[in-house]
């Protein structure tokens, strides 16, 4: 039979959860995320075309850890005055903000290659957009799985 | 407190292309972590990095939450005279760090 003190324990238990679970999850966080990532691309391109192609961006396909990831991103350019890369940008599309790093070069680079770490919120595809200074967009992407997650937030948990 | 390490050669060919590594000390606090008590820890990161070769930019890198703690950054720059490059990392929180790498060119 169940006591008093029991039953108010249960009681409290079966309100709280649901109640929790609630407070974590947005609904609409998945849209929220790709309309982040789309206006934040729409930012860096403007209505200009990317094309695939020229940019290489490295990344393990399966890291145990999301708060230190290996990236590395090299552009086949010759890096003269006349066509250089202007800036490489990195994004992702299920961080809780879409940016990564940005990063502008000048012809002195010699080679327009750029390798850091970063911090991966959930298994996604991570994109590396390169402009160059005749103003076309060329980009790569890649998948990475991850199994535990860097910033664990309200509704990644 | 407040470290920052540079590895490139100490010396190169004239138009040789070097690679640069930089390591800055640096939590790289996002802003949405929570304390356990559930108040959300002000961002503290490392918004820009600046590299230039005797005056020259070479490169300016804008960093975002997502760059994992003690942000490291490889580049690559060509050497064309001897002299100094210096780095520069600016953050939150009024973080400033300068190094000063010399090379010589032959």
């Amino acid at each position: 039979m169940t006591t008093r003190r029991e039953f108010l324990v249960l009681a409290a238990a079966s309100v709280a959860v649901p109640a929790a679970v609630n407070a974590q999850i947005d609904p609409n966080l998945a849209a929220n995320r790709k309309a982040a990532f789309q206006s934040a691309l729409l930012k860096l391109v403007g209505d200009a075309k990317v094309q695939r192609g020229r940019v290489k961006l490295q990344l393990p396909p399966l890291i145990d850890n999301g708060n230190s990831v290996p990236l590395s991103v090299a552009v086949e350019s010759p890096m003269t005055d006349a066509d250089h890369v202007k800036a490489i940008h990195v994004l992702t599309e299920k961080n809780p903000l879409p940016d990564v790093v940005s990063v502008r070069l000048s012809p002195r680079a010699g080679r327009a290659s750029l390798a850091t770490r970063v911090r991966l919120a959930d298994t996604q595809t991570v994109t590396a957009i390169a402009q160059m200074s005749d103003g076309s967009f060329w980009s790569d992407s890649a998948e990475v799985v991850v199994t535990l997650s860097a910033c664990l937030e309200e509704g990644l948990i | 407190m407040a470290r920052a390490v540079v590895t490139l050669p100490a010396q190169a060919k004239r138009g040789e292309i070097i690679e640069i590594k930089t390591l800055a000390q640096h939590a790289m606090e996002t802003g949405f972590r929570r304390t356990q008590t559930g108040d959300l820890i002000p961002r503290d990161i490392i918004r820009r990095f600046t590299c230039t070769y005797n005056g020259t930019e070479i490169c300016r890198v804008d960093l975002h939450p997502a760059i994992a703690a003690n942000p490291l950054i490889a580049f690559n720059t060509v050497a064309t005279e001897s002299g100094t490059l210096t780095f520069q990392w600016v953050g939150d929180n009024g973080y400033s760090v300068t190094e000063i790498a010399p090379i010589r060119v032959e």
